[in-house]
Order: C-alpha cells, then sequence, then structure tokens
C-alpha cells in the first residue's frame, strides 16, 4: 500500500459537446513533485479545477490521505489543505503583499487585523522557503517572479500541503524559471505534495518526479521521469513521434514582395526611436526571420510595418506598392497578412464567435455582404465551417463559440486560418507558436513552410532560437532597433547568433 | 463669517456622509450613481419622523430622525445591490433609474399625504421648523448642528473599518479584484450588498442633514438639487479615500455655502455678482476639478463589473 497524498480515481467531466476528462486517474504521493503533461484542451486544467473544487466531475472520486472527499469549492479545497497558483495571479495590486497573503484567512482581535502577528509569520515562511518577498510592498510594484512567490506565500501560510502550480514558467524570465525550479525542489524536500502542469518538457525533465500524460482528455499514463527522455513524453502526448526539426527543401527566393527603406518608429516609452533606420527586403518563396532578445524593437517595426503605428520616416513598398502610409484595410487588400505578437489584443475580438472572427477582415467583400449591405450569414457560417474543418480549429461549439472560450492553441489556430486563406503575399507572423504546446507548434511550423513553398513571402518574428534556426531560410538580428547582422542559418551557430543578440558584435548590412 | 463656517461645515457634512457611502459602496464594486434618489429617500424616511412625532423629547427626535432615514436609505438601496448583485444589471442605468423614481416617489407619497389632511393642499412640502430645533445647539453666535458631530464619527469609522478591520480589506478586495476574493473564499455577493447597505445608511443620512441644513421644509419635487452628484464629485477628487474626500467635501462646502452667505461680505458684494453665480459655484467646481484630476483618478478596478463566478 503506497502513501498517497491525493489519488482522483476515474474523474469524467462533460462539458456541452465536449467530453474534457474522461476517466482520468491522477495519484499524487506524498512529498514528490508530479508533473501533468498535456497539449492545450488535454483537459489539464478541467482536472486540476475539479480537485480544486471548482468543477463537479460526473462520475468517479477523489481520496486525500486514502479517505474519499467530496470537493465542492475551492474553500473545501482549502480546508484539505490544497492550494492553487493560478496561472493568471489571483492578486490584489494595490494591496500589499502582506494583506495579499492573508486575504480570506486574517488573524483578528474583535474584527481589527492583527497585522504584527501576520507580518511575523511571513517573514519565517519566507526565509525558510527562500522566497525573497517584501511584506510591505505593493503587488503591482514588484516584478512577476515576486507576485508568483506570494502566490506560493498564500498557500504556505494556509499550511497547505498539496500545491498545484497552473504553468507557472509562462510568465518568468529564464532567471526567475531557475529560482522556481528551486523553490519548488525546497517544498518538496520539507514534505510538501506539489502537482506541476506543464507543456515545456525541458522543465519537467528537471523537476518532477513523475509525470502524468494527458491527450484529448484521455488518461495516457504515467512515467517516471528518470526511464524516460523528452522524445518519449512529447510522442505520449501528442499520440505520434514529434518532429523538432522542421522538414524542408532549400528556399528558392524569387521577386521581392516585401522592400523596406530606411524605416524608423518612435518609441512609446523613450525619446529614442524604437526602430531605427532599417531596411530589408523579402522575397517570394524564402522565411526570413527577425531574431532578437524581446523589446529591440521588433514589435514597434511589426507595428510600423502592418500599419498599427506610423512611421517616423521611410518607406515601405509592397508588391511594388508604396504602403507607407496607406491605412490597414488598404494594406490587408494590398496582400499583406499579420499574425500579430498579442493574439487577445490584435488577433480577435474576444466576444465574437469564431464565425464572426474569421471574416474580420473579409465581410465587406460581395461574398459576405450583399449590395443593401447586410452580412450574409449563411455564406459566412459556410465560410467558417470550411475553415475549421480545412485547419483543424478545435472548439466547444463550431462556427458559433465565443473566441474567449477557446483555447490559446485554437485561438491561434483561426488566426492563422484566417491570415493564410486570405492567400496573401505577404505572411508576417510575429510570435506565432508562444504559448503553444509542441504538436501545435509543429503544425503552425508547417503552415509557414507551406506558405513558403506556395511562392508566398514569409516575414517571421521570433524570440525563440531554436524557431530562428530551424524555420528561417535568412536570419537578421535585431538590436536596439537596428539590424546587426544577416546569416544563413545553416552556416552560423545559436552562439554566434547570441553575441549579436546581445550587442556584442555587429556587421554592416 | 461665524455664518460661512457654520453653513460651510454643515454642507460638508452632508457631502461627507454621502461621499463616504459611495466611497464604500465603489470599495466593493459597485458603482452606487443613485445617491441622489437615495438621499431623498432618507429625507423623506427622517422628514416623515418629524411630522407624525412632532412633540417627542429633543434627545429622541434627533434618534428617531437619524434612525428613519436610515431606514429608507438603505431599504431604498437594496434595489441597487439586488439588481446589481443578484441581475448583474448595469449599474449605471440602476443608478439613474433610482434617482429619477426617488425624487418622483418621494413627491407623490408627500402630495398623498397633504391631499388627504386637506383636499386644497396639493403642495410637496413638508415643514419642520420646530422639530429642527432640536439638533441644534447656540454655541454663542454658531449653530452647532449635532449632524456635524455624526459626520465626524462616520469618518472616523469609516475609516477604522477600511484600513484596519477584516471586513474592510475583504470589501475592498472585491471591489479591486472579486475573483481574487472569491479564491480565497471569500463570498463578493455578500460582500457587495453589504457596501451598497452602508451607503444606503450614509446616503439617507445625508438626505436628512441635507434638507435641515439651511431650510425649516421642504418641497420633495426638487430632490436635492444634484448634492448625491456633488458627493460623488467629492468622492473622485478625495480619490475614494476617507480623508481626502474629508478635505474635498470641506472645500465643496465651502463653495456652496458661499452661495448662502456672500451677501455678508463686502468685498463679494462690491463685485456686484448675480447670486445665480454663487449658485453654480460648486457644481462649476466640481467640473473643473474632475476635469483635472480624473486623468489620475484611482478608482477600484472591479468596480461597475458585476461579479459572475462562472467567468474566470
Amino acid at each position: 500500500m503506497e502513501n498517497y497524498a491525493i489519488e482522483m480515481l476515474n474523474i469524467t467531466k462533460r462539458f456541452p459537446g465536449i467530453i474534457a476528462n474522461d476517466n482520468i486517474t491522477l495519484k499524487l504521493r506524498k512529498g514528490e513533485i508530479h508533473a501533468l503533461l498535456g497539449e492545450n484542451g488535454a483537459g489539464k486544467s478541467t482536472l486540476m479545477s475539479v480537485l480544486f473544487g471548482l468543477y463537479q466531475p460526473e462520475e468517479g472520486e477523489i481520496r486525500k490521505d486514502g479517505v474519499t472527499v467530496k470537493i465542492n469549492n475551492p474553500n473545501d479545497a482549502n480546508d484539505l489543505g490544497i492550494g492553487m497558483v493560478h496561472q493568471h495571479f489571483k492578486l490584489v495590486e494595490c494591496f500589499s503583499v502582506l494583506d495579499n497573503i492573508i486575504l480570506g484567512v486574517e488573524p483578528v482581535k474583535n474584527g481589527f487585523l492583527k497585522k504584527d502577528e501576520a507580518r511575523k509569520k511571513i517573514m519565517e515562511l519566507s526565509e525558510r522557503y527562500h522566497l525573497n518577498v517584501e511584506p510591505d510592498a505593493l503587488v503591482e510594484d514588484i516584478t512577476v517572479g515576486m507576485q508568483q512567490r506570494t502566490e506560493i506565500l498564500k498557500m504556505l501560510y494556509r499550511e497547505n500541503e498539496i500545491l498545484i502550480f497552473d504553468e507557472p514558467t509562462a510568465v518568468l524570465t529564464p532567471q526567475e524559471i531557475k529560482e522556481l525550479m528551486q523553490i519548488m525542489k525546497n517544498l518538496a524536500a520539507e514534505g510538501k505534495s506539489i502537482l506541476f502542469i506543464s507543456h515545456k518538457l525541458a522543465e519537467i525533465m528537471e523537476v518532477a518526479d513523475r509525470c502524468t500524460v494527458l491527450r484529448k482528455g484521455k488518461f495516457v499514463g504515467t512515467v517516471d521521469t528518470k526511464d524516460t527522455d523528452p522524445d518519449k513524453l512529447s510522442a505520449m502526448m501528442v499520440g505520434r513521434d514529434v518532429n523538432f526539426k522542421v522538414e524542408k527543401t532549400p528556399a528558392q527566393p524569387g521577386d521581392v514582395v516585401l522592400d523596406v527603406q530606411n524605416m524608423s518608429v518612435a518609441s512609446n516609452r523613450h525619446k529614442n526611436n524604437a526602430v531605427n533606420n532599417v531596411s530589408l527586403k523579402v522575397r517570394r518563396g524564402e522565411i526570413v526571420c527577425i531574431a532578437g532578445i524581446d523589446g529591440n524593437g521588433q514589435t514597434e517595426f511589426v507595428h510600423g510595418l502592418t500599419g498599427l503605428e506610423p512611421l517616423k520616416s521611410g518607406k515601405i513598398f509592397l508588391d511594388g506598392k508604396d504602403i507607407t502610409s496607406a491605412p490597414i484595410r488598404q494594406r490587408s487588400i494590398t496582400g499583406m497578412s499579420h499574425i500579430p505578437e498579442d493574439r487577445h489584443k490584435h488577433g480577435l475580438v474576444l466576444d465574437y464567435s469564431l464565425e464572426d472572427n474569421l471574416v474580420l477582415q473579409r465581410y465587406f467583400e460581395p461574398e459576405f455582404t450583399n449590395k443593401a449591405g447586410f452580412l450574409k450569414r449563411g455564406a459566412i457560417r459556410a465560410y467558417a465551417n470550411r475553415l475549421i474543418e480545412e485547419y483543424d480549429v478545435r472548439s466547444g461549439q463550431g462556427a458559433v463559440t465565443t473566441a474567449r472560450s477557446m483555447s490559446g492553441g485554437n485561438q491561434q489556430k483561426a488566426i492563422i486560418a484566417r491570415e493564410v486563406d486570405k492567400n496573401p503575399e505577404l505572411l508576417v507572423a510575429v510570435q506565432p507558436t508562444r504559448g503553444l504546446d509542441v504538436g501545435a507548434i509543429e503544425s503552425v511550423h508547417k503552415q509557414l513552410v507551406a506558405q513558403r513553398d506556395a511562392g508566398k513571402a514569409v516575414l517571421l518574428v521570433s524570440l525563440e532560437l531554436d524557431e530562428v534556426m530551424n524555420v528561417s531560410d535568412r536570419i537578421l538580428v535585431m538590436y536596439e532597433g537596428e539590424i546587426v547582422g544577416e546569416f544563413d542559418p545553416a552556416k552560423v551557430t545559436v552562439e554566434e547568433l547570441g553575441l549579436y543578440m546581445a550587442g556584442a558584435k555587429r556587421m554592416e548590412v | 463669517m461665524i455664518l460661512l463656517i457654520q453653513y460651510t461645515l454643515i454642507f460638508a457634512s452632508v457631502l461627507l456622509l454621502v461621499a463616504l457611502g459611495g466611497c464604500i459602496s465603489e470599495h466593493s464594486g459597485v458603482i452606487n450613481l443613485g445617491l441622489e434618489g437615495i438621499m431623498v429617500m432618507g429625507a423623506l424616511g427622517g422628514a416623515l419622523v418629524m411630522r407624525y412625532l412632532p412633540s417627542i423629547p429633543t434627545g429622541m427626535m434627533v434618534l428617531a430622525v437619524v434612525l428613519g432615514s436610515m431606514l429608507v436609505g438603505v431599504i431604498y438601496s437594496l434595489l441597487l445591490a439586488f439588481a446589481a448583485v443578484n441581475l448583474k444589471a448595469d449599474q449605471t442605468l440602476i443608478g439613474t433609474a433610482m434617482n429619477m423614481l426617488g425624487t418622483a416617489a418621494a413627491t407623490v407619497i408627500v402630495k398623498a399625504i397633504n391631499t388627504a389632511e386637506d383636499p386644497n393642499n396639493v403642495s410637496s412640502t413638508i415643514s419642520y421648523i420646530d422639530q429642527k430645533k432640536a439638533f441644534i445647539i447656540n454655541i454663542g453666535g454658531f449653530e452647532f448642528n449635532w449632524f456635524m458631530l455624526m459626520a465626524v464619527i462616520a469618518l472616523i469609522l469609516v475609516y477604522v473599518m477600511l484600513y484596519k478591520t477584516r471586513f474592510g480589506l475583504r470589501l475592498m478586495a472585491c471591489g479591486e479584484h472579486p475573483q481574487a476574493a472569491d479564491s480565497v473564499g471569500i463570498n463578493v455577493y455578500k460582500m457587495r450588498y453589504a457596501g451598497v447597505m452602508l451607503s444606503g445608511i450614509l446616503g439617507g443620512l445625508g438626505g436628512i442633514v441635507y434638507i435641515t441644513a439651511g431650510v425649516s421644509e421642504w418641497k420633495f419635487e426638487n430632490g436635492v438639487a444634484g448634492f448625491g452628484f456633488l458627493a460623488l464629485a467629492v468622492m473622485i477628487f478625495g480619490q475614494w479615500k476617507p480623508t481626502r474626500i474629508a478635505l474635498a467635501a470641506l472645500l465643496f462646502g465651502l463653495f456652496r455655502a458661499l452661495s448662502n452667505v456672500y451677501t455678508g461680505f463686502a468685498p463679494l458684494v462690491a463685485l456686484n455678482l448675480p447670486s445665480t453665480v454663487y449658485n453654480m459655484l460648486p457644481y462649476i467646481i466640481s467640473l473643473l476639478v474632475l476635469a483635472l484630476t480624473s486623468k489620475k483618478s484611482r478608482a477600484p478596478k472591479a468596480e461597475g463589473v458585476p461579479y459572475d463566478k462562472g467567468s474566470r
């Protein structure tokens, strides 16, 4: 008889039109770090929501220390010692760290807060687990990493024994990720049991003892991480072998499609230009990648290119036409497609249905609008259904699903479907795989290569060096708003690129 | 000069009470635009007590009138709480509706009472010349009003409640980030009800203070002449913080008082401005102040957004 902190046995949870969890069993040992791995929409979040009392499963039971328990709401979970760090932190920004930690379990005397007592306890916990928080700082003033440690302290303050981390590394810098991994190990060493939701294989291999894999709502298996490797895990997660290397033939560049001449864009943050005198050309049949560390002007360059921000100086030609000051719709009609960096802000109208989002740039065309100015809903529905089918966009209720309720990967697929199906001359893709799991990443990369092979020009902006090396035919490195190097990915190493990205080297291009 | 201070203090008391009410409601996450209506109803409650209990002892009179106005205010505020919390309705619209309803209902009720007593009396006026004396103590030339003390006590209580108690911490969490409050087991719906009802109590009290401030009878057709909105301006100028609200209330109270007493100041009379200019002053100042300060105003983040457990 093994000693389990939590056993979730044969859990089934259905939503309208979808079985989110289908007979899933997860056993968490005391003092272990247990990873929960799966693609977007595999049912990880639903399973954790069941454990946390946010959803009630239709079938199955939950045991704590071998005893069957019923968890009806987060308070029940809390009483059982289950705590969760949500992916989007549940912190009140204008409260201090201390206020956030004690909220809900405030130490009081006659209704008055006893903050000194709380501060003492928080400092003790903070030192014991090396969390290094300032109890009196306001949450809005502290780094994301410290906000996360505040969330961890919330759980420790409540003396929770079972800690759930929902994709905790998605918002952190590499340095902070390292620290978090160490904190998690410390917590486990002190006897806490940790559930770690992630789709980043390297992190799981580093920190987890065991790993349970879900796929499309079904249980695939639980493995010891020391007996497996990233390839095996990703095969379990996706259901087939995943090709990390992108299959493609050498590029055959044709005519110039995009010609940017001496572009400068003002910065919102400082007085200097965010983009300074950048010139580049993208030809038919090639993928040009702009690499660089985040915040070196890539975002502003794309905004200038796509018309989201005005240029300070310079010219842009698309297929020989001057689009320097053309409105966004004009650029779109001329043949520019844009997969934006921030899909919630610039990619989708989140409260619109999927079908309306899919015709956002085309609703005014005769195909979708009749002469009197009314939308042809039937034509829109048919078009949306075709794209959903072709690009495998999964959602709860098909074309009428609200975009907000879709998983991130499927939102991205919808945007790609819309942008690619427009049959553009130039596809601008900005961090198109951000937040996606390996399976989805592979499919995005295939789309980009397919566009290239169809004779389109592709401009990719990416922060991921693997992506830069694998997908592109030509690499431009951007540093402090300028292009500081041009490379052939076959003839350059990651280390060499890194030097240019960090500004240690530059060439005249 | 004493008269100016006296009027400033009493009008500031009104604004302070009502603005504190609005402040509590907004910290719980519900915009209370219906303060104007709540004031009218509170004023009605207090005025009816004075009308029907004209000759009870002084202490009892103060207590009964205060309780009467608070009770009617809080009952009326339940309309907002129910619509905003249970029905998740648009809070701006409910507040506006409450303002229209408040004045109209009070007018109808008072007219009905007056006509029942004397078929020829179709006015919407209640008078309370004698009863009003219960609230006032003369200290030299200064008419001290018990309501001034109540406003100060309310200020202290609200300050302590918001910043020193468990209730206050939870209340403000509901106005800033209700999902966070919910995730740690706080019942957001209950807290919002509490916030709105407290604003009903303070708003109702503010109503009776207003109609007894300068006059001895009140014509309910007039409502409270935009004082509820002025209180909202005070609240915003005070940045949702009790102490700053108190200072803002004093400032606005001063301008409002000027219109009552400017004739006592030779330099002001010499300017030879029509009296309407002074009547307009508090409202013009509030426009200017809000236009200049609203850019950096820091309202509770989740105010006005109905909380739905489902959406996370």
